[in-house]
């Protein structure tokens, strides 16, 4: 096994047991430590990619300040007093099914897409195709910036303004009181 | 496999430098924070261990290590610990992508004096930076202690509100040099003209500079931000329940982040190992001698901001906590973005041009 490969199971090993254990752990702290950990081994993910640019934006964005707050909010609630009322609203349930249904969606999607990635070799077996890491240079920041400018300029904009209305809210929803 | 076992022990001996240099230096900024607040109140400051009292730190860490180590019953154990090892982690991490000299020739090797030189060398140290809140939050929410915890929400609100304000006056910097790699914003500089010290950034930017200095500051926890250790509020702050080399570390990682924000301060806006008035391209031939003339210039320039830290703290009082989220999110981030949107403009106009 090459250096590469050794990282990558690696990551992907504690990427797993890390999502895992976010689910598994009683105290809610210790699930935004074990996704802290999660985003770790994605960022390193990305450093295989050479997209080094995605991995320490994703450390800086996620593990860097949404944990934080997510954080914040844990710790200054009153933990292990009473569980949580579980809500029978019909909405409720009708939302989660429907946004269940989509992440189902979009992950077929993402598996049948995959079967693009296998190519038959010589002895016209199917074989997957060889991951390749460390090579191309789409996730350095230079190249990043100017496809995000040019070919995908319309998204980045209404993302933008997407972000700035929820911004707009939370000030508002701050103001309140 | 093909590893380059010379370039691996290479930079192990460099990591092993860097961290030895960053905790010694550590080590003696306590010594001379003594010794300027001793100054400053007209005393004499630590006189007895050694001449001028300069093993004191060596009597400091002596005691912490003998002091008996308690963790508070209602704790959360793992958390308690790994609180002060996370504080000190992300205090020596920074340092990977700080260029602390030249290139030196060791027995025909060409050695960069950087641990890694990679192309987003400024917000790997955003990164890290953003991550060393979790030390105190984890370690005061881990005390199981309302003062602790009240001073780690305090610490992470600081710390999150001032990195906004860092990273756009930072960003007005960037669209100058056009590049995130810290040997490339150095060698840029080095090419100004005066031997390099008109190169400095801090001549182009120098609102960016005052702003990412207060910033600074407030990363640090430093006078006058050092809220989450108020005593005549927390009593101690978010390190109160802990002893000996525990607290030993929190104190500890403080200092080195000192020592490492005024070497990115040096880097980003004073040339960082450049030599003013000296030009060095016209001097390649003094070999290693370059590199340590860039090496005494650093250090001296380190030395003067961690001056300015404890100049600053022995002088000024501490703020009123809604005093410093006004001047964090009404102040300091307007004037930041105004910089950066000047800078751009004039950035645009010169390329036009």
């Amino acid at each position: 096994m090459s250096i590469t490969e050794i990282v990558f199971w690696f990551l992907s090993g504690l990427a797993l047991v890390s999502a895992i254990m976010v689910l598994l752990s009683k105290n809610p702290v210790h699930s935004v430590l074990w996704l802290i950990a999660v985003f770790f081994a994605i960022s390193g993910h990305y450093i295989l990619l050479n997209a080094q640019f995605l991995a320490i934006v994703n450390l800086i964005v996620y593990a860097g300040a949404i944990m934080v707050l997510f954080l914040f909010v844990i710790m200054l609630m009153n933990q292990g007093s009473e569980p949580e009322p579980r809500s029978k609203s019909m909405w409720i349930k009708m939302a989660g099914a429907i946004s269940g249904g989509s992440l189902l969606l979009v992950m077929v999607a993402v598996i049948r897409q995959s079967a693009n990635l296998v190519v038959r070799n010589e002895a016209n077996d199917i074989v997957p195709k060889e991951a390749v890491a460390r090579v191309g240079d789409i996730g350095l920041i230079e190249k990043l910036g100017n496809v995000l400018f040019t070919e995908y300029v319309v998204p980045f904009e209404i993302s933008s303004v997407l972000f700035l209305s929820a911004m707009v809210g939370a000030v508002v929803i701050g103001k309140k009181e | 496999m093909n590893i380059d076992w010379i370039l691996v022990l290479e930079k192990f001996l460099l990591i092993a430098t860097v961290v030895t240099i960053s905790l010694v230096i550590a080590m003696y900024e306590t010594w001379s924070e003594r010794k300027i607040a001793a100054l400053l109140q007209d005393r004499r400051g630590p006189t007895r261990a050694g001449p001028f009292g300069l093993f004191q730190p060596l009597a400091d860490g002596l005691k912490l290590f003998m002091k008996e180590e308690i963790i508070p019953n209602s704790a959360n154990r793992f958390l308690f610990i790994l609180g002060p090892c996370l504080a000190m982690m992300a205090a020596m991490m920074t340092s990977a992508v700080i260029p602390f000299g030249g290139t030196i020739e060791v027995a025909g090797r060409q050695v960069d004096l950087q641990v890694a030189d990679v192309n987003i060398g400024v917000l790997y140290v955003f990164a890290v930076v953003s991550l060393g809140v979790y030390g105190i939050m984890i370690g005061g929410w881990a005390s199981n202690n309302k003062f602790s915890l009240m001073a780690a929400l305090r610490a992470a609100s600081q710390a999150i509100s001032y990195e906004l304000a860092m990273g756009l006056s930072l960003i007005a910097l960037l669209f100058m040099s056009g590049s995130l790699s810290m040997r490339d914003i150095v060698t840029q500089q080095m090419a100004g003209d005066w031997g390099g010290f008109l190169g400095w950034n801090v001549l182009y930017q120098p609102l960016g500079f005052l702003i990412f200095l207060i910033a600074a500051f407030a990363e640090c926890n430093r006078t006058p931000f050092d809220l989450p250790e108020a005593e005549n509020e927390l009593n101690f702050g978010y390190h109160q329940e802990y002893s000996s080399m525990k607290l030993g570390f929190y104190l500890f990682a403080e200092y080195i982040n000192m020592f490492i924000s005024s070497v990115i301060m040096a880097t980003l806006f004073f040339g960082g190992y450049d030599m003013p008035f000296f030009n060095e391209s016209a001097h390649a031939h003094w070999g290693n001698w370059l590199a340590l003339v860039g090496i005494i210039a650093l250090t001296l320039k380190v030395g003067f901001f961690i001056f300015l830290f404890m100049w600053v703290r022995w002088t000024i009082p501490r703020f009123r906590y809604d005093q410093l989220m006004n001047l964090g999110w009404k102040k300091l981030v307007p004037l930041a973005l105004a910089n950066m949107v000047i800078t751009g403009a004039v950035v645009l106009w010169l390329n036009d041009k």
